[in-house]
């Protein structure tokens, strides 16, 4: 039972990543592809009736993750407090100004927005893949079960790790050139004219980034967290995962390269599929991994009752087979690429 | 929430009236609505945080538990409200007459089921069911259903949101009564105080029979010390006063300059003139309430207020049904000056729930003092203290520019074409 709420919240924070994933990337490309006010309305249309519904995955994620695994919330909450504060703060001032922006047809009211946006995507995509980071690293979890990381300590691997090590800071910029390829996948999709072919072009450069990135991360993960290859070793079915992230990663340079945007998008979307489901699987059965792997935080000593996560699954499934259905209801309601111009005058305030 | 049901009304008047004003009011204060909605979206997020962040211990003991709401919240209500709130905003015209009220009812469903299953969370904290201490002294889930229809969430809940749909009454009845004041919009005028006296009567009254009534007796029965604490209550007696307006001396334990209802207390508790009432003498001080001022202020503020906004309605209503009400300056003014209290009794009675259950977290399970997270520091908590509070300070800076901005704006001159459609673009 404990595996599948593993699975499951797996699967959840999987979505979030791809979804949330291309509307902080558009944010992180925001003025790297529209030059104009016009062109960053653009930008931001295209995520403007999307993104919170986006946002819920993680608030849905991190509910599933608190009833299923309690004492793992606890403890890695708690521990990341720093970080999660400001990843806090960062999505306020994001919410902000997707919502803000369009309020006021004002020189100074407009590009205030714009910059909040744009930075504040860039730093959640650096510090979302660094506490993937510290996940996969581990964390000085100790006896009493509880840890507290400070934003950084030496930037190295030792017994007293920060959030920040050399390590994470990799992962934060894997991260984020992967969400800036995702976000530029998706703005290219779903805007017309010079945003979309600049945001085609930028995820193609973006794309060597990732490859080279990738193998660095992909590389030092071995050597730093052994579990990986062990369960690889173990069970060997698993490497199905990273191969999709490969195939999916080839098709979307493939797939650009043909002008195909929807499947580019969707090639990006599998590539995100196979790494995150890849380092999930690698990590199993520890939920949170402690540098003292006596200490490690599991789906055994991490999980809640029994009859609990029995009867979650009833109303997870109902529950989540809804939310499906909004979700598809509400794309192909705003399905097709964004005007150019909006359509009523006046509107947008 | 209140202004979720309001928009369902508009909206339903507007389909059975055939009226397109009703389908502009709507128009206008679904803009405030997205305003709103976005800044509730953005400070909800750190409520679900924290939880783990700060009460680690909590979290750890009665995640399993409270998990379950929490969970459910996201997954039930959270998906509903966004995903249908992006179409109601910009999807009127794509949606047609009849999907666009299930746009606005959609919306409606989810906020109000994010309210339950948040109100039953914190019911549970206020009056634990359905769980059971397990071999390892953690506390996990019992039984599903007590937990969902714990007797404290129904009350607690129905009493909750008849606050909310009240603060939206208010709001509206005030952009009416400024309106009509400044001789402006005069059919919104007149449209927004009729439907915001009209159901702000009804909530009014309900706020305080049944809910407030059932609400009180179950602080009676199940947190006696809090109920002595919030009516300043230091002695036991038979035929208990209920103090109207005194300040509550902790260390001499009596309340100063009383105005008190004889008897009044007991017969509201336990329907009986001289019915014996716990005060606070009655338990160890280490069961006291840590804060009995607030408490006992929070309590009165709310009770206070509650009464006023039952007779400011009650006028207006009055008014409306001779036809003077839009006439009757003096009565515009006081709903228009009215518009803060809601939002203040609301506070008011969330501090009376919070610091009634004090010292508990969990009502006789665990103390407040032992469910916060170990090893974060006061130094980093009082940094993110006080990065909460800047941010919070402009975000309200914010709001109530853009708010009171719409308002000065106003709604969509009556001759206007139906509203054309809005590009997904962000509003």
């Amino acid at each position: 039972m404990e595996t599948i709420w593993f699975v499951l919240v797996a699967v959840m924070v999987a979505m979030y990543v791809l979804l949330d994933g291309f509307d902080l990337g558009a944010g992180a490309i925001h003025f790297l592809v529209a030059r104009t006010n016009e062109e960053r309305r653009q930008v931001i249309a295209t995520i403007g009736p999307v993104w919170d519904g986006n946002e819920v995955w993680l608030l849905a994620a991190g509910g599933t993750l608190y009833f299923a695994f309690p004492t793992l919330y606890a403890s890695g909450f708690s521990g990341f407090y720093l970080p999660l504060m400001i990843v806090l703060w960062l999505l306020i001032l994001r919410g902000t100004s997707v919502e803000f922006r369009n309020h006021i047809q004002s020189p100074i009211w407009i590009p205030l927005w714009d910059f909040i946006f744009s930075v504040s995507s860039l730093l959640l995509a650096v510090f979302f893949g660094a506490a993937l980071g510290n996940v996969v690293r581990g964390v000085p979890l100790d006896a009493s079960g509880y840890f507290f990381e400070p934003l950084w300590t030496n930037f190295r691997l030792g017994e007293h790790t920060g959030i920040l090590d050399w390590f994470t800071i990799l992962v934060g910029v894997q991260a984020l050139l992967a969400l800036m390829m995702h976000g530029g996948l998706w703005v290219q999709l779903k805007t017309r004219g010079a945003v979309s072919e600049r945001a085609g072009e930028l995820a193609g450069k973006a794309w060597w980034g990732v490859l080279v990135m990738t193998a660095v991360v992909t590389g030092a993960t071995f050597v730093i967290q052994p579990q990986v290859i062990a369960n690889f070793h173990t069970w060997p079915a698993g490497y199905v995962l990273p191969l999709l992230a490969v195939a999916g990663f080839a098709a979307v340079k493939f797939e650009l390269h043909r002008k195909n945007e929807r499947n580019a998008f969707l090639a990006s979307c599998t590539y995100f599929l196979g790494m995150l489901t890849s380092v999930v699987f690698g990590v199993y059965p520890m939920v949170l991994p402690a540098r003292n792997p006596a200490f490690n935080l599991t789906v055994q000593n991490a999980k809640a009752g029994a009859y609990g996560l029995k009867i979650g699954l009833i109303w997870w499934v109902i529950g989540m087979a809804l939310a499906t259905v909004y979700f598809v209801y509400v794309y192909r309601s705003f399905a097709g690429k964004v005007a150019e111009t909006p359509d009523t005058p006046g509107h947008g305030d | 929430m209140g202004l979720a049901l309001l928009l369902v009304i508009l909206k339903t008047l507007a389909l059975r009236t055939g009226d397109e004003h009703y389908n502009r009011a709507a128009r206008f204060w679904a803009k405030i609505f997205g305003i709103n909605f976005a800044l509730g979206v953005v400070t909800g997020i750190p409520m679900e945080f924290q939880f783990g962040t700060n009460w680690a211990e909590f979290s750890k003991a009665a995640g399993g538990v409270i998990g379950q709401t929490l969970a459910m919240e996201g997954v039930f209500s959270f998906f509903l409200e966004s995903s249908f709130l992006g179409l109601f905003l910009y999807g009127e015209k794509r949606l047609g007459r009849i999907g666009h009220w299930w746009a606005a009812f959609l919306v409606f469903l989810g906020s109000w089921m994010s309210g339950y299953l948040i109100v039953a969370t914190d019911a549970w904290m206020q009056h634990p069911t359905g769980y059971r201490i397990n071999a390892a002294g953690g506390i996990e889930l019992a039984s599903y259903w007590q937990l969902i229809l714990n007797p404290w969430a129904l009350w607690q809940y129905a009493h909750n949101m008849l606050g909310a749909v009240q603060t939206a009454c208010f709001v509206m009845a005030a952009v009416g009564a400024f309106y009509l004041l400044v001789k402006r919009d005069l059919p919104y005028g007149r449209t927004f105080v009729r439907l915001g006296v009209i159901v702000g009567v009804i909530a009014a009254i309900l706020q305080l029979v049944p809910t407030g009534d059932f609400q009180g007796k179950m602080v009676a029965q199940n947190q006696p010390a809090a109920l002595a604490a919030m009516e300043g209550l230091f002695v036991s007696q038979e035929g208990a006063p209920l103090a109207v307006i005194g300040q509550p001396d902790v260390e001499k334990r009596q309340l100063d300059n009383p105005m008190e209802v004889p008897r009044m207390l007991s017969l509201l508790t336990y329907k009986h003139w001289s019915a014996h009432v716990q005060g606070l003498d009655a338990f160890p001080a280490n069961q006291w309430p840590d804060k009995i001022e607030l408490l006992y202020y929070s309590y009165h503020v709310m009770v206070g207020l509650g009464t006023i906004f039952i007779v400011v309605m009650a006028l207006s209503v009055f008014l409306l049904w001779r036809n003077k009400l839009y006439e009757s300056r003096w009565m515009l003014w006081i709903l228009m000056l009215s518009v803060p209290l809601p939002y203040i009794a609301n506070t008011a009675g969330w501090m009376t729930a919070e610091l009634g259950r004090q010292p508990w977290l969990i009502y006789g399970l665990l103390r407040t003092i032992h469910g916060a997270s170990p090893r974060v520091g006061a130094g980093n908590a009082w940094f993110t203290l006080l990065g909460f509070m800047g941010m919070y300070t402009v975000l309200s800076i914010l709001w109530l520019f853009l708010v009171y901005r719409e308002i000065e704006r106003g709604p969509e001159p009556e001759n206007a074409q139906p509203a054309g459609e809005t590009a997904p673009a962000a509003d």
